[in-house]
């Protein structure tokens, strides 16, 4: 499971309008993994999630991705180094068909034929999404739109793909497939970091996990460790 | 070929071509309904350049009449200053209201939304005092054109209005073939998806700020070809008549009466708008002055109440409403 290092997060602190937000996080990703990324809501996840996709900078730390240096690169230029976020809510647009969604993932290419052959691709991961390639994005089902927001965020074809907050507004039945899906793309050689705040679900995915708590990882471990721990599992899981 | 996509292939240049051969049936003269026709061109110009960036882009400027104000003084400084044709001061001044929009622009695009349309309100203030004192471009006062000699070198016309009407067509034709490129291209998907959603589009890869920049820059290149024939249609341009909030707001209001952001939208407003402005300022000035301004802003308030969409809102509202059931219905039973 542990290839070379892909994302590493060290030690960044950063705020909203100088309130602190996050004190001084750290994790790492290597490749060919799934790491979840833990936590209640307001814990610092989709923070540290837009700070490392470049949204916001950090304050102080750094974030290096694939051996550079990313802390202050612009979002847009940090897609095209293969790291691709899809952000909470999934925040498609929501007036263009589900195609035109796809195609804007693929912004940085130029190449008609890639483009056609990503989608493609796309399209064999999420069937669904070609029976209703000429759909209005916002006239689909919530499961649909997560699915066509991650199949988006995979059109850029990154190296890691960073998940925020999947199952937000899903029914528990819908959510697992849609986890079912991530396990999908690892297995195409994608590398992927997720935000959960279901905490069972995410864990039963992923290789590691990181627990983080009022802007600070509390635990880490591998999944089975982390479902084990009780501190986890009373705080979380509410057992 | 249904009737629809016949429309949406061949409208706009049959449109064009119907347009072009009013003055050959006699259609366009010296009288007032020509300079109706005229008026209706230039602002559906107009509020197609402010499109692009308002309506494509959703960036709401109030700042237009400035790329205008530059237009209109480019091609009034040659004539007045420079004594010679209008055409080298339309070039810069359209190519200065670019730059100026790019350099205005790149702070207030760090607003978002409502704070953005604020900050462009101030920069027409600015602009207007700037020009109200510099003497160059003759201060308050303005600039006011000698007599010159008819014809298309000057691209003045003292009776016949053909000329004009052939020269706002051009600029019609210009800035809605533009727009419908644009909205057709790449850069158009991209120009929505920031109005759509600014960091969504940027965690894709689009570079938003480049994105509204261009447009922007493109916008007021536009807009000043529209100030520059306005200024040689009347002959004089001042800060008040070209430079403040008043003319602003006519780029801003014909747009959203007539559909933001569509294409056809700002050619709906101007063909609503101007006739009731220019023949209730006709007709009913014994009324007092401001009685035309008293109509556009009761229709304004209706429409934004009633039908935010604007007259192709109207037009479309109930198909697009009913498409919409249908492929929820149809979302729905594929779910199942």
């Amino acid at each position: 499971m542990s290839g070379e290092l892909l994302l590493e997060v060290k030690d960044i602190h950063c705020g909203y309008d100088g309130v602190p937000v996050i004190h001084g996080v750290s994790l790492e990703v290597r490749s060919g993994e799934i790491v979840a990324l833990i936590g209640a809501n307001g814990a610092g996840k989709s923070t540290t999630m837009r700070t490392i996709a470049g949204l916001m900078h950090a304050a102080s730390g750094t974030i290096a991705f694939d051996g550079a240096d990313i802390t202050k690169v612009p979002a847009y230029s940090i897609v095209a180094r293969g790291l691709a976020y899809v952000p909470e809510a999934r925040r498609l647009f929501s007036k263009l068909s589900v195609r035109q969604n796809l195609e804007m993932g693929a912004f940085t290419v130029k190449d008609r034929g890639e483009v056609a052959a990503r989608l493609d691709r796309a399209f064999r991961l999420f069937p669904v999404l070609k029976d209703r390639a000429g759909q209005i994005a916002e006239t689909m089902s919530g499961g649909e739109q997560q699915m066509c927001a991650i199949a988006r965020g995979l059109m850029s074809n990154p190296k890691l793909i960073m998940l925020d907050e999947l199952s937000l507004g899903l029914q528990p039945s819908i959510v697992e497939k849609v986890l079912e899906t991530v396990v999908e793309i690892r297995k195409q050689g994608i590398t992927v970091l997720l935000v959960e705040q279901l905490v069972q679900e995410a864990l039963e995915i992923a290789d590691r996990g990181y627990v983080i708590q009022t802007g600070a990882i509390v635990h880490q471990g591998t999944a089975a460790e982390l479902l084990a721990s009780p501190e986890v599992r009373k705080a979380y899981m509410g057992m | 070929m249904d009737i629809r996509k016949f429309l949406s292939k061949y409208g706009w240049p049959l449109l064009l071509a119907a347009l072009a051969a009013l003055p050959l049936v006699g259609l366009v003269g010296p009288g007032f309904s020509s300079h109706v026709l005229i008026t209706i061109l230039l602002t559906a110009a107009m509020a197609q350049a402010w499109n692009l960036i308002g309506g494509y882009g959703g960036q709401v400027s109030f700042g237009h009449s400035v790329f205008f104000g530059i237009g209109a003084y480019g091609a009034a400084f040659a004539v007045c200053v420079g004594k010679t044709t209008p055409w080298p001061g339309v070039i810069v001044g359209a190519l200065l209201a670019a730059v100026t929009a790019v350099i205005v622009s790149y702070p207030c695009f760090k607003l978002k939304g409502h704070y953005f349309a604020i900050a462009t309100f101030a920069v027409v203030e600015i602009f207007n005092r700037v020009f109200m004192i510099w003497d160059w471009v003759g201060g308050a006062v303005g600039l006011d054109y000698t007599i010159l000699e008819d014809g298309w070198r000057n691209f003045t016309w003292s009776v016949d209005k053909r000329g004009y009407y052939l020269g706002a067509l051009a600029l019609f034709a210009l800035v809605f073939t533009v727009t419908r490129v644009i909205e057709r291209s790449r850069f158009g998907y991209y120009l929505r998806a920031v109005r759509e959603g600014q960091e969504t589009a940027e965690s894709l890869g689009v570079n938003s700020t480049g994105v509204k920049l261009t447009a922007m820059a493109l916008s007021a290149f536009l807009a000043a070809l529209c100030g520059a024939f306005f200024a040689q249609y009347n002959f004089r341009v001042d800060p008040p008549m070209v430079m403040s909030l008043d003319m602003s707001m006519k780029f801003v209001l014909v747009a959203i009466l007539g559909g933001i952001g569509t294409f056809w939208g700002p050619l709906l407003g101007a063909l609503v708008l101007i006739p009731l402005q220019e023949y209730s300022r006709a007709y009913l000035a014994k009324l007092g002055s401001g009685v035309d301004l008293i109509i556009f802003g009761l229709i304004i308030i209706l429409m934004m109440v009633y039908q935010p969409g604007g007259i192709l809102g109207i037009l479309t509202g109930t198909k697009a409403r009913k498409a919409r059931l249908r492929a929820r219905l149809a979302a729905e039973g594929g779910a199942k």
